[in-house]
């Protein structure tokens, strides 16, 4: 397999819904809510995307960088003990987590980072939570030979040590940002700012289906490579596609890649599982489309957690990539209208899932994408009370690799890191 | 034909152009220190018999995630939502500078307008007799519900143009407006700068020649009497907020009376240099 993207250039792609609009639109979400110094590049950018994605040359580079660098395609691993858990369901995980750099990030960064350079710039600008998208920006821009630059809150900056110094030793230079909550919608703040001021030769290299048009296409774009593999591995195994893709939702940029070539085929449900932190009920949760309402935030409308007067609410999630009090417009577009489902999955639900997996597969996953594999035991469990002679075939994307989580698996376990027992230590002397 | 209309807050400019000047407008965000103090700073602007003060005072209000403010606008406002600074306090703060004699538009980020209902913020922004809002991350594209609200209450609306502004969005962005253009003179977010932009005279001259009968304040970057005066060379109007704000954060959680009197002093010298320009 050469060539991971199957649409050919210019065409429509599978699950085209001609959404956006010409403006940006999903309906009512979506648009531009931006500094007008900011419209001029938006506007390349788009005019950009727009010809390099009919630009066969564009795809080739892109498509032998997937195979040869990121290790596209991932596979498509049936977990025959994990899906004893999930009723009558055969589930069948996406392995994302296999991917350079240990997430899915790497398929829009690869892409993005690409038409940057065609657009003659010179130095990417990143924002990051968890360090996820600011290691895969610093590694297309080690490869690429551009500059780079990641802004990240500080108090991240302090739980994410570890990434701090991955981007680092890959060349980045990396921003602590200390204004508002410190965390990851700053860091989106700063980077915004900064991009009005360094637009001649900066992108910015934005990690989700989110912000102002046409961020979420042209993401949305580069990550629906997921699902066109998702659908080619399916016919050929199963002879058909799955009934159900389960993703997790912080952003939504994994979920929107694992949906995009199925959202017009009706037979296949979609479901997006947000993080709910402590329950959405407590209101420390980061579930927007559960438990927010329609706002703007980071240049879009969409569903924002919000306080009565319209500041944004800080979000809570044992998992950073989750930690996000937006969610792309395409998504709040697919949640009105109900083809796609949203569902909280609290903490502990995600803990559970995370053991489960690793213990009956011995895949360790990400904690977002434990999210989804809670998900995919709720709808399995479901749909054998609801119809108990159906086999269903449920794709979970493992969105991410669970490496960067053992320090909070060890503190949320009460594991200690000490040995089991000690073998091999002979007494000796003592004796009178 | 550029279709600009003047409107309630354009007549600051035309006062200022009849004293043979450019008008000054001074920021100051509502809530800050808290919200009693805020009124008197806000008043501070204004000046008094002798005194000359601002022309037009921008009342800020304060957002959780505010993408074109800089670090002292962004700290102030920080504070302010801390200290408990709500929507409705906006029209207090309005009210305040009318009673101080001077005409108020309200400077905020959307989501805020928007959460409170665009009609209902027309409204009572009228109500309290405010002039108009600056919208800072709303362009005219995405404005349909604004520009109703705003005609329906006659309020006026400041939409920004930009160095990087095409030819073509300066002149539909300017029809859109009424009582003024507001020119962002830095490809950048707010804050002093040592040295005036040298976009700043450039992108003004393209809105004349566009939109001759337009009225453009030009801000972003002017922290001094001299920059002021410079600005007043070529532009109606020019907008001043961090440098308001700076003496009022050095004395944060103390000696706020002097505070106010560095602020006055600040605003003394950049009433001077729209009055010493040319």
């Amino acid at each position: 397999m050469t060539r991971t993207d199957t649409p050919p250039a210019g065409a429509p792609a599978p699950g085209d819904t001609g959404l956006p609009d010409a403006t940006g639109h999903y309906n009512k979400f979506g648009g531009r809510y931006v500094p007008e110094a900011l419209v001029a590049a938006l506007d390349q950018l788009d005019r950009e995307f727009e010809a390099a994605r009919a630009d066969d040359a564009f795809w080739r580079e892109l498509d032998g960088l997937r195979v040869n660098y990121a290790g596209r395609p991932t596979p498509l691993t049936p977990a025959e003990k994990f899906s004893r858990l999930c009723g009558n369901a055969t589930v069948l995980l996406k392995r994302e987590d296999l991917n350079h750099t240990g997430s899915h990030k790497i398929n829009n960064v690869l892409g993005q980072a690409l038409l940057a350079r065609r657009m003659g710039k010179t130095r990417l600008i990143a924002e990051t939570g968890a360090g996820q998208h600011g290691v895969a920006t610093a590694t297309a821009a080690a490869l690429l030979g551009m500059e780079c630059r990641v802004y990240m809150g500080l108090v991240d900056t302090r739980r994410q040590a570890l990434n701090v110094a991955r981007m680092q030793l890959l060349g980045a230079e990396v921003v602590a940002v200390e204004s508002g909550s410190q965390t990851l919608k700053d860091a989106m703040n700063e980077a915004m700012r900064e991009w009005v001021a360094t637009v001649d030769d900066t992108h910015y290299l934005i990690g989700t289906v989110a912000g102002p048009h046409p961020f979420p296409k042209i993401v949305k774009h580069f990550q629906r490579v997921i699902s066109s593999e998702i659908a080619e591995q399916c016919r050929q195994c199963y002879g058909r596609l799955p009934d159900a893709v389960v993703a997790c939702v912080g952003g939504g940029s994994n979920a929107m890649g694992s949906f995009a070539d199925f959202i017009d085929a009706p037979g296949v449900e979609l479901y997006g599982m947000e993080a709910a932190g402590d329950g959405v009920e407590t209101g420390r949760h980061a579930s927007s489309i559960t438990g927010g309402s329609v706002g703007v935030l980071h240049g879009m409308r969409t569903y924002v957690l919000q306080d009565e007067d319209g500041q944004t609410l800080e979000s809570h999630s044992i998992s950073a990539g989750l930690d996000y009090p937006g969610v792309g417009p395409e998504h709040a577009w697919l949640a009105a209208t109900g083809r796609a489902k949203y569902e909280p999955v609290d903490d502990a639900e995600a803990m559970e899932a995370f053991k489960l997996l690793t213990r009956t597969e011995g895949i360790m996953p990400a904690i977002e994408s434990a999210h989804a594999l809670a998900g995919a035991i709720r709808l399995g469990r479901r749909w054998q009370r609801e119809r108990p002679a159906w086999h269903p075939l449920i794709v979970v994307t493992v969105s991410g690799r669970g490496d960067k989580d053992v320090d909070t698996a060890v503190r949320y376990f009460g594991l200690t890191g000490q040995p089991d027992r000690c073998v091999g230590k002979v007494e000796v002397g003592g004796a009178a | 034909m550029s279709g600009f209309q003047t409107g309630f807050s354009s007549q600051a400019f035309q006062v200022a152009a009849a004293q043979g000047r450019t008008a000054l407008v001074g920021y100051l965000p509502v809530g800050y220190p808290d919200v009693p103090r805020s009124l008197e700073a806000l008043a501070a602007l204004c000046g008094g018999p002798d005194d000359p003060g601002v022309d037009l005072v921008e009342v800020g209000l304060p957002y959780s995630d505010p993408m074109m403010d800089g670090p002292v606008i962004q700290a102030a406002g920080t504070l302010a939502l801390e200290r408990g600074v709500r929507t409705k306090d906006v029209f207090t703060a309005v009210e305040a500078v009318r009673a101080a004699g001077k005409p108020a538009v309200v400077m905020t980020y959307w989501n805020l307008v928007d959460r409170y209902g665009v009609k209902a913020f027309a409204r009572d922004l009228a109500a309290a007799g405010g002039a108009g809002l600056i919208t800072p991350d709303l362009i005219p594209d995405e404005a349909g519900d604004w520009l109703e609200a705003s005609d329906e209450h006659g309020l006026d609306r400041i939409f920004l143009v930009a160095p990087s502004s095409s030819d073509e969005r300066i002149v539909s962005t300017v029809a859109a407006c009424r009582g003024w253009v507001y020119a962002t003179a830095v490809m950048g977010v707010t804050g002093t700068r040592a040295e005036s932009a040298p976009a700043a005279p450039a992108l003004v001259a393209r809105i004349r020649r566009l939109c001759p009968n337009a009225l453009v304040g030009v801000g972003l970057g002017i922290s001094n009497g001299r920059q002021a005066a410079e600005v007043a060379a070529f532009a109606d109007a020019a907008i001043v907020g961090s440098a308001f704000l700076k003496p009022l954060l050095a004395v944060d959680g103390g000696d706020f009376a002097r505070g106010l009197a560095d602020l006055a002093a600040v605003r003394r010298d950049l009433a001077q240099g729209v009055r010493t320009a040319g």
